[in-house]
């Protein structure tokens, strides 16, 4: 009996990794340039589209479909920021909001047309059933290693922030646009750069999802909820405070899901606005919204 | 005559909804030190991000090494050679001072000015490379800021209300540090609130007064009572 | 001393213009050629209409929260879904006659949405909208855990509920009809008085510089909030209306993100957004291009999606925004204008 909610706490854990993979992304946006991207859970289900797409034409496993999706994705990034959202960039809260508003209902439909309404799944083979047994507990390897991927992101994107040239582009941009621009650093191409590798990471994490559960164009808007709730749960600008809002929710799911199936995301969302009601600026936040 | 290093014909800029200059004309030779002077909402700010590209101009107003650089974004004025210590300091205050200094040498243009230099400079800063810039003295952030716009090796290097807000004795050191930082052959604009310390180290003065220039000499042969009526707008 | 006045005054201040006359005269109208539609629509014509004016009822209740009040939600489709569901849960359960319970639907809106407010106001800006989607989201998951409303699967109006309504069929869509447009006319002259009231002038001060109206003792927390909560009681009545035109309703459709917040940001957006024609417009808009564009299937939604990006990123002000910097027009006179006075010959 007691196994069983250790057993749901374990579970709950690993799947915060993935929920903390879809908030890296949205996180590191916000954090160089205030943006709030409400694509952020389409462009998680086109990645993954991306690679079901490429694992069926090339044959080859999944994982090494990173290898492709993750520069496609990075270079879509690229373009939709300067072709698109630096344009609504400014004191204005409307615009980028609407735009990326547009763009999901755009990439929502797109996706419908071009793979349907079907549900798919990418198919694994043996990651996707294989499992370790730990203390009594079985766990799944490829949750297991999604939450490992999930450590290794957050652990890179904190060294590219704080110990490279690149990340220090990011912090000066986000500090101050005009005197990073005195600085010779052209913001617009410094916004490029941040999402090319948050929708790097997003590839990462559409392929994850694609695995790990079957996907449909619709469910972009839920995986945009799950990461925003970890980021908020976790404070704003604290990639490891979001890891840790990642796995609460991810917690508060399986315990949710226990008690009741119908229960498991309404269990995440009341995580959530507690944690909203008593801290609202989450649990390690660093920076001010 | 040589051409001069910096030639502003005309200039117009606003300041959000307002116009606040009106045509101006101006010129600064190679190794020259001018000063900028003038009341509160005069446009001296407004000047300096107007010419380091912050604020777009119309075209042809602002000329640099005899090439228009009035429609380049900031970022591409400052690979050219123009760097701004603006008002206020303005550091990153996610980032250290020594990646405070690091980022000013972005452009990557090359020169006698590195972190060795600045360190030489300013000493202080070097003991406290690792702290955030942020949380410096006034007078250690200000050394920052002229720092990190030396880094950038600059042709022509901006000062922007360089002692406001600074202790008399900061003021003092940081004007004793500047014929050292200018002499590299470097030209330099200083806007100043203090007259006479900006008549100390320029070569001639510009004074402006309602966003059009009201006085403009040599600095040793401007009589104080030019620079009063010049200043205020006194009869 | 006596207040100097000054009697050669050549100007003066006015909200009124022509063209708002004109616009009024046309109005009402307008108006009068709708009420009387049931007499000259086809049934299918009727319902459209229906449609149209809960749409623009919807879309003036956004553009009153985003473009007034600067709070963007993304969530709306939280009270049209509870509205919905509180038709269906008074009727059945509580006995109520459907008119009766699409006011409970209004006022338990209201209601709900106070501590809801408290809630994600502690969100700002971006985070806000997706916020609010959370709570619909938690308002959607929570109706379909109810079993005696159809859980998941959702559930029809009772006949005998849908016969209080009119004895006719005819009865029953003319009523319907009626009450769209009221809902429509209600919705939009409510945001106008609003918006000439003492409080509207506070929050297009709020709009125009939250910090400077903050400084002149603008509580502006109060004002969005007041502006939220009376917001979520008139789409939550309207929700209500539009769950009495479908008879039937289910979690998904209830709380359904794109018809019920997607379709009415596109609306806005195009029409124009913090203005009271621009959702007209929009609406009329809307409709056009989903009766001619329809059978496009998912390419409508891209190309609304599209047209809605560029409108946002070419013509922030939208539809209305291009026709009145043209023509200077003001159909809802909310500011005020200095005018000269015509001169007097001999004066």
């Amino acid at each position: 009996m007691t196994m069983e909610w250790v057993n749901a706490i374990v579970q709950g854990t690993l799947l915060g990794g993935l929920y903390a993979l879809f908030a890296a992304g949205l996180s590191l946006i916000f954090g160089v340039m205030r943006l709030v991207n409400i694509a952020h859970g389409d462009l998680i289900v086109m990645a993954a589209y991306l690679g079901l797409t490429v694992v069926s034409v090339l044959g080859i496993h999944p994982l090494l479909a990173l290898v492709l999706v993750v520069p496609l994705m990075a270079g879509f990034g690229y373009v939709l920021q300067r072709a698109v959202l630096n344009r609504t960039l400014g004191d204005d809260l409307l615009p980028p909001l609407l735009v990326t508003f547009g763009l999901s209902v755009i990439l929502q439909n797109g996706l419908l047309e071009v793979y349907s309404a079907d549900p798919q799944k990418i198919n694994a083979g043996v990651l996707e059933t294989a499992s370790v047994s730990v203390a009594g507990l079985s766990l799944g390897v490829l949750p297991l290693l999604t939450f490992a991927v999930a450590l290794a992101v957050i652990w890179g994107l904190q060294w590219v922030f704080y110990h490279t040239a690149l990340g220090r582009a990011f912090r000066a941009v986000s500090d101050n646009q005009d005197i990073a621009q005195l600085m010779g650093l052209n913001r617009r191409h410094i916004f490029g750069l941040a999402m090319a590798l948050a929708l790097g990471v997003t590839a990462i994490a559409g392929i994850l999802l694609g695995i790990r559960t079957s996907f449909d164009p619709s469910i972009g808007g839920g995986r945009l909820i799950f990461g925003f709730e970890a980021v908020i749960i976790g404070g704003l600008g604290n990639l490891w405070g979001t890891l840790a809002g990642g796995v609460i929710l991810g917690v508060a799911q399986t315990i949710g899901a226990k008690i009741d199936p119908g229960w498991q995301l309404l269990a995440g969302h009341i995580a959530f606005l507690v944690i909203l009601a008593i801290r609202p600026n989450g649990l390690f936040p660093r920076i001010s919204a | 005559m040589p051409e001069p290093l910096l030639q502003i014909a005309g200039l117009n800029a606003h300041y959000r909804d307002f116009q606040a200059l009106y045509g101006l004309d101006m010129t600064v030779a190679a190794g020259e030190v001018l000063a900028i002077i003038g009341a509160n909402g005069a446009g001296k700010t407004t000047f300096m991000r107007s010419i380091s590209g912050l604020i777009a101009n119309g075209s042809g107003q602002v000329k640099y090494q005899g090439r228009d650089i009035s429609g380049l974004r900031a970022d591409e004025v400052a690979a050219l050679g123009i760097a701004l210590v603006p008002e206020g300091r303005q550091l990153f205050r996610s980032l250290s001072v020594e990646e405070n200094l690091i980022i000013g040498g972005q452009t990557g243009r090359k020169g006698p000015w590195n972190l060795a230099a600045v360190f030489a400079l300013f000493p202080i800063l070097k003991e406290r490379r690792a702290v955030p810039a942020t949380s410096l003295s006034g007078g250690q952030q200000q050394m920052v800021a002229i720092g990190r716009a030396l880094m950038a090796n600059p042709d022509l290097i901006l000062f922007d209300e360089i002692s406001l807000g600074l202790a008399p004795i900061i003021i003092r050191d940081i004007y004793a540090a500047l014929p050292g930082i200018i002499g590299e052959g470097m030209s330099a604009m200083i806007v100043e609130q203090d007259i006479s310390k900006a008549l100390s180290v320029s070569d001639r003065l510009y004074c402006l007064q309602e966003g059009r220039i009201s006085l403009e000499g040599a600095s040793g042969a401007v009589s104080r009572a030019d620079i009063s009526r010049a200043y205020f707008g006194m009869e | 001393m006596s207040a100097p006045v000054n009697k050669n005054r050549t100007h003066h201040v006015t909200r009124s213009s022509a063209a708002a006359q004109i616009a009024g005269a046309f109005g009402a109208i307008a108006l009068i050629i709708l009420i009387a539609a049931p007499w000259w629509a086809g049934s299918a014509n009727l319902r459209l209409m229906g449609e149209v004016c809960l749409y623009l009822a919807l879309a003036s209740l956004w553009n009153f929260m985003a473009g007034y009040a600067g709070l963007v939600s993304v969530g709306q489709q939280a009270y049209v879904g509870f509205g919905g569901y509180l038709l269906f849960a008074l009727t059945i359960f509580g006995g109520l006659p459907p008119l009766a319970a699409i006011a409970a639907a209004g006022a338990l809106g209201a209601l709900i949405a106070i501590p809801t407010a408290l809630l994600i106001f502690r969100l700002r800006g971006a985070y806000f909208a997706i916020g609010t989607w959370v709570i619909a989201e938690v308002f959607r998951l929570s109706f379909a855990q109810m079993s005696s409303l159809g859980g998941g699967s959702g559930s029809s109006l009772p006949v005998n509920v849908v016969r209080s309504l009119a004895a006719s069929k005819d009865g029953r869509e003319f009523l319907s009809y009626w009450l769209a447009l009221g809902a429509a006319v209600l919705v939009i002259a409510a945001v106008y008085f609003y918006l000439r009231s003492r409080n509207g002038l506070a929050l297009t001060a709020i709009r125009d510089n939250e910090l400077a109206a903050g400084s002149l003792g603008i509580d502006i927390w109060r004002m969005k909030f007041a502006v939220y909560v009376v917001t979520a009681a008139l789409t939550s009545a309207v929700g209500a209306l539009i769950f009495l035109q479908k008879l039937r309703i289910s979690p998904d459709a209830a709380f359904s993100v794109n018809d019920w917040t997607a379709f009415v940001i596109f609306i806005v957006v195009i029409g124009g957004i913090g203005t009271i024609e621009g959702p007209i417009i929009g609406t009329l808009v809307f409709f056009l291009l989903r009766e001619t564009l329809a059978d496009l299937g998912t390419a409508y939604l891209i190309i609304l999606g599209v047209v809605a990006i560029v409108v946002m990123l070419k013509a922030p002000k939208g539809l209305w925004g291009l026709i009145r910097a043209r023509f200077s027009l003001n159909l809802f006179p909310l500011g005020y204008r200095v005018l000269r006075r015509p001169e007097k010959k001999g004066a």
